[in-house]
């Protein structure tokens, strides 16, 4: 078992309650121990740091002081929301670039009695660690239910790969771990052109002609590709476009019906968890028609193949992309 | 211009000391009246007997100063304090040697960059021109005459790249009449010009003005064109270098091969030429580049020949009709002379799959230029038709996306300086071919040179569409009605103020040039400097552009930075102009400024052996000694350095010397005892 | 620039000759790189929220650029902006945009000249709760905005309330943090050190 230190966020009791329950299923078969931080708080979303910098960052380092604290003997804070995760390595990377800002939050936690030391504590994406500490050939060995015959349009949200200070993705916009880790469950990963576009954020709550627009540009290209389903990472992506797909459908007068789920749910059911014992259900937008496709006991599968090329035999070829060697991960 | 003359002084050196104002360069910042006054007062113990100042001492009348005072009172040093010697140092030594004194007499001490230029304080500048001057003066006493060394010039050059650069260098040396080795990695020589539809802004075909030239060089009595060959090793000095090139087996019997192509027309394996097509088109294992290939001569590629992978087939061998397929042929090495080096080894086009949001490589219709290029060459995989992936669609609507992977701090910060113009020339072969519309779309029109302008005027005229915008994304994904099954080219036009999605069938990417993938290496084989980005540094960017920091090795055309085909052909033979000069004087004088080894005081120990940087030193094992190699020594010091018995002396840089001049620079000479000639 | 407009500019700044440009680029956490725009229109090209702002991110620049103060952070550009990231990747000269439009967000709401008002309300309101309980409470903060700014979408908005309710995505009471205290001192501190920066 691999201890980290987890900073769940706000949605995880509250609208990611199906991240939340899938997550909590799959940790042990996948060897992760997530400590949670002591009374965490909010790291702000996208709201503080638009209103004033010391503040914003002073509260999101409080986090990072309690993690330092805490000293579980591990040094990396987990994060499972894209914007917390995000944050938290803007608070950490600020903070060492521009001394005078960390003096001056250090400042304000040290009213707290508190500390945060900049670049002491490594700060990680859920997806990372499952894909590049657990590794991909140990959640294969724990699958006995591929999930062969979904066709799923793997979407990462824009916070996980942009501006990934520490370049832990391999692409800031066509990054293909979560590909390479639905690939390994045995999913049809299509090649999703949209996979880190950005789902709106807060934008539902401002200007709501944009945020139907950005998740229908989403949605609509999943469904030109035959998606079943859109799997995300981020409880924000989650929500937006689940739960406001009614509503855009109203506004532009279409019938799309895209279920979104995270991609712990998709883990726990290759791992042979019951679907309700991951959150299934708690969508707006109902996946079980498209699980019911996989729901019969399949054989064995064959390797799946690479994303394939749209060209014909008889055309011209296509030049030879480097993970196009990799034939299944 | 103060002097003070001395009596007859006994038995020491006379030395002379000018001192220069540079206009107000070094006079604005040093009082040189003053310096000058000094140097004669308080050097006159160490033999100085005239101290002047005057206002530009390289000046003609300067220099008649100095040559002057050396004939009319005998003067045997000279110390000038002035600018840096790099600049000057060769004047005053001239100036020296016509009034009869050896050269190697005078020194120059720089006052300007080192003293005037660096220090805003007048009186500390003024008394440190003093010490400086007077570090002069002290290793000046300790200089002897020396004589430069001088080599013979080998009549031979080595070309190194078969490009339009390295072919103009190569024939505008042998119809000079002297002896050139080409050497080209390809099979074939062309370069990229060869795989280029029409040329700007003449709008000529590329193997029509091209294929001329290599056939002259492939027939010039001259010439020894060595294709398939890679140099390997270079040894020895300007004049006189011993290069060591790998020919690569060919597996084909160049005596008895006619280039008749049979074999290739037999070869059941086919490959997708990445070098040639650049990957949009097809060869066999066993192929000649391209038809008007230059040698004819084919070459099998052994990690793709069935025979050499699995032991069967030789199909080639079966049908060739002369018996030339050689499968038992091997690498051969072979060493030849050369004067001068040229390198015309050329670019990498920049790997656009890097830029994923414009989706070359996962999106089917979005081409890079020099695949396009083979698009629209008549003998290319699509006979020349415009056609999308599928092979057989001609597109509507064409996207030309300028500066891919230039002026981008995420790639190459510089411009690639010929993609507008390639964008202009794509734009004009599409509607030509197509009649598709055409959008160009640019942050700026660089057209600078003859004809340019008006090429880009031209295609305003015909219609194409220009977007002032650098390209955000392209995708497939449709998002308004009209965008299905397209490509979009998302962009801000700038001019207008919007953000706009246009939809189109092909998007040509006008990828930037890159060095090769390996010109670090080459720079190291040949002793030449590279800059970080990969591009070969020339001597001076505004003055000499194609000769090097290491003497007898030259650069010419996109290896020293992205260039088109005009000014590529002028370096390549610039560069050639260069070298035949050389070969015409026959010989070249090499500054005599090197490391000798005193043998008495040698032990052998051989530290030194292993620090050459020229591999110029030699041990003798009979004697135990080592010996340094005057031509190859280039006077870095560093043997010098390391000798523990203090054998290893320099000339033009002896411990004497530099310890004197220490000793000078801290003023400790005035309290010295005068030192005898 | 009148004589009016260019008081505007000076009052409440240290060093009244700091042009808007720099002004802007100091107030960035870290190095903006503001004053290496090309003007190439990568950042307008890629924004998603780009057809709804009053100007695309490279006008606003060019318009900082030119003094254009007042216009600037009236425009709603900074507060479209989804923090997605797009430009800050691709721009050539490597200039952090999504952090200069945080810092106009910053420098709209000190000088109360945005005509945007539906943005900086939300945060206010977002940061309010955050300020009381240490989490976010999302049904007080839909609640009270939607009430504010969109009552009329209420309604069209029922089932989706309803449908998260009944799956208990929403919780209906805040969770409030043990050390809330000390969260309130931390923040008074960062608030009265940010006056002083």
């Amino acid at each position: 078992m691999t201890k980290y230190l987890f900073y769940p966020g706000c949605s995880m009791d509250a609208s990611a309650r199906a991240y939340n329950d899938s997550l909590m299923a799959i940790r042990d078969p996948l060897g992760l121990e997530l400590e949670e931080i002591q009374d965490w708080n909010c790291c702000g979303a996208t709201e503080y740091l638009g209103i004033s910098v010391t503040p914003a960052y002073a509260l999101i380092s409080r986090n990072l002081a309690l993690a330092s604290k805490q000293a579980n003997g591990s040094h990396t804070v987990v994060a499972s929301c894209s914007a917390c995760y995000l944050n938290l390595t803007k608070a950490d990377h600020h903070m060492a670039k521009q001394p005078d800002m960390g003096e001056r939050v250090n400042q304000a936690l040290s009213a707290g009695g508190l500390h945060y030391t900049p670049g002491s504590l490594q700060i990680r994406h859920l997806l990372d660690v499952i894909v590049n500490d657990v590794g991909l050939d140990h959640v294969k060995s724990k699958v006995v239910k591929p999930l062969q015959g979904l066709r799923v349009a793997p979407y990462l949200g824009c916070m996980i790969p942009r501006p990934d200070y520490s370049g832990r993705l391999s692409d800031h916009e066509y990054p293909n771990e979560l590909d390479r880790l639905l690939r390994a469950l045995g999913a049809e990963v299509i090649d999703f052109p949209l996979k880190t576009a950005c789902c709106g954020g807060h934008i539902p709550q401002i200007s709501p002609a944009t945020a139907f627009d950005l998740l229908r540009r989403l949605i609509s290209a999943a469904a030109q590709y035959n998606a079943d389903m859109m799997v995300t990472v981020c409880p924000m992506c989650q929500l937006n476009l689940d739960a406001y797909q009614g509503e855009m459908n109203r506004f532009f007068n279409t019938k799309y019906h895209m279920p979104v789920v995270f991609f712990t749910q998709l883990v726990g059911l290759a791992f042979g968890f019951d679907a309700a014992k991951l959150g299934f259900g708690k969508e707006l937008v109902n996946p079980r028609p498209a699980l019911e496709k996989i729901g019969v006991e399949v054989p064995q599968p064959e390797e799946t193949k690479a994303r394939q090329k749209k060209v014909k035999k008889t055309g011209l070829p296509m030049p030879v992309m480097p993970g196009d060697e990799e034939v299944s991960e | 211009m103060t002097a003070e003359i001395q009596p007859e002084s006994n038995g020491m050196e006379k030395i002379g000391v000018y001192v220069c104002h540079c206009g107000s360069n070094i006079a604005g910042t040093v009082d040189v009246a003053d310096v000058a006054k000094w140097a004669g007062k308080k050097l006159k113990g160490r033999g100085v007997v005239i101290a002047r100042d005057y206002k530009f001492m390289c000046s003609s009348l300067g220099q008649e100063l100095i040559e002057k005072d050396i004939k009319e009172l005998g003067l045997t040093r000279v110390v000038v304090a002035a600018c840096s010697p790099h600049l000057h140092e060769k004047t005053f030594r001239t100036a020296s040697e016509r009034a009869g004194l050896n050269p190697y007499l005078c020194e120059l001490v720089s006052i300007r960059e080192q003293v005037s230029w660096v220090h805003t304080d007048k009186v500390a500048a003024t008394a440190k021109s003093k010490a400086v001057i007077s570090g002069g003066v002290e290793r000046v006493i300790h200089h002897e005459p020396l004589e430069p060394l001088h080599v013979p010039i080998h009549p031979a050059t080595l070309v190194v790249g078969g490009g339009i650069a390295g072919i103009q260098s190569a024939l505008e040396l042998a119809d000079a009449g002297y002896q050139v080795y080409l050497v080209e990695r390809e099979p074939s020589i062309g370069g990229h010009m060869a795989q280029f539809d029409k040329t700007f802004p003449t709008l000529d075909c590329s193997a029509c003005i091209l294929t001329p030239k290599m056939v002259s060089v492939g027939m010039h009595p001259n010439i020894k064109l060595l294709s398939w060959s890679e140099v390997t090793k270079v040894d020895g000095y300007v004049g006189n270098f011993t290069v060591t090139i790998r020919k690569k087996a060919r597996y084909v019997n160049e005596e008895l091969c006619t280039g008749c192509a049979i074999c290739q027309e037999k070869c059941p394996k086919k490959v997708i030429d990445t070098v040639f097509e650049a990957g949009l088109g097809y060869r066999k294992a066993v192929y000649t580049p391209f038809p008007q290939a230059v040698p004819k001569f084919p070459v099998v590629d052994r990690p793709n020949c069935t025979y050499f992978q699995k032991g069967t087939c030789k199909a080639c061998e079966k049908f060739c009709p002369t018996g030339a397929i050689d499968f038992t042929q091997e690498d051969q090495y072979i060493t030849v002379p050369v004067g001068n080096i040229i390198l015309a080894t050329g670019y990498d086009l920049f790997d656009a799959r890097r830029i994923s949001r414009y989706g070359y490589g996962r999106l089917a219709n979005v081409f890079t230029s020099l695949e396009f290029e083979r698009l629209s060459n008549a003998a290319g995989p699509t006979n020349g038709n415009i056609v999308l992936r599928d092979g057989v669609t001609v597109p509507k609507s064409v996207g030309i996306v300028h500066c891919v992977g230039s002026r981008d701090r995420n790639f190459n910060n510089y411009c690639s300086v010929i993609c507008c113009m390639q964008g202009l020339k794509f734009a004009h072969l599409v509607r030509e071919r197509t009649g598709a519309t055409v959008y160009n779309f640019y942050i700026d029109m660089r057209t600078a040179f003859k004809g340019y302008d008006e090429f880009y005027q031209r295609f305003l005229e015909e219609g194409t569409l220009f977007v002032r915008g650098k390209v955000a994304e392209i995708t497939d994904a449709a998002r308004l009605p009209g965008e299905e099954g397209k490509l979009i080219v998302q962009v801000e036009d700038t001019l207008a103020g919007k953000q706009r999605r246009i939809p189109l069938d092909m998007v040509i990417l006008s990828a930037g040039l890159e060095p090769r993938f390996d010109s670090k290496e080459v720079a190291k084989l040949f002793g030449i400097s590279c800059s970080a980005d990969g591009w070969f540094i020339e001597k001076h960017p505004k003055l000499d552009p194609v000769a090097t920091m290491t003497e007898g090795v030259f650069i010419a055309g996109c290896v020293q930075g992205p260039k088109d085909i005009p000014a590529s052909v002028a370096q390549g033979a610039a560069a050639s102009a260069r070298v035949l000069g050389r070969i015409q004087q026959g010989e070249i004088a090499l500054e005599p400024v090197r490391a000798s080894v005193d043998e008495t005081k040698c032990s052998g120990c051989r530290i030194c052996n292993n620090l050459c940087p020229f591999n110029a030193i030699i041990f003798h094992e009979d004697r135990m000694v080592t010996e340094i190699n005057p031509a190859l020594c280039q006077g870095c010091g560093t043997c010098v350095a390391a000798c523990p018995a203090g054998a290893i002396s320099g000339t033009g840089f002896s411990n004497e010397q530099i310890l004197s001049q220490i000793e000078g620079l801290l003023l400790l000479n005035l309290e010295m005892e005068p030192v005898p000639a | 620039m009148t004589t009016a407009s260019l008081e505007t500019q000076t009052q409440g700044l240290e060093n009244p000759h700091l042009s808007f440009l720099e002004e802007v680029s100091e107030a960035t956490a870290g190095e903006s790189r503001l004053d290496m725009c090309i003007q190439c229109g990568t950042c307008g090209g890629s924004c998603p929220s780009g057809a709804d702002m009053d100007h695309t991110p490279r006008q606003l620049f060019a318009m900082i650029r030119a003094g254009m103060r007042e216009e600037v952070l009236r425009s709603n550009t900074p507060w479209m902006c989804v923090s997605c990231y797009y430009c800050t990747v691709r721009c050539p000269q490597e200039i952090q945009i999504t952090d200069v439009m945080y810092t106009l967000k910053n420098m709209a709401i000190q000088s109360k000249l945005f005509k945007e008002a539906t943005a900086p309300d939300f945060s206010q309101t977002f940061i309010g709760m955050v300020e009381n309980f240490g989490r976010s409470f999302e049904l007080g903060l839909a609640s009270v905005h939607y009430l504010k700014h969109f009552p009329l979408r209420l309604p069209g908005m029922m089932p989706m309330i309803v449908g998260l309710l009944s799956r208990k995505r929403i919780v209906l009471a805040p969770h409030r943090i043990e050390g809330m205290d000390q969260l309130k001192t931390i923040l008074a501190r960062a608030k009265e050190l940010e006056g002083q920066s």
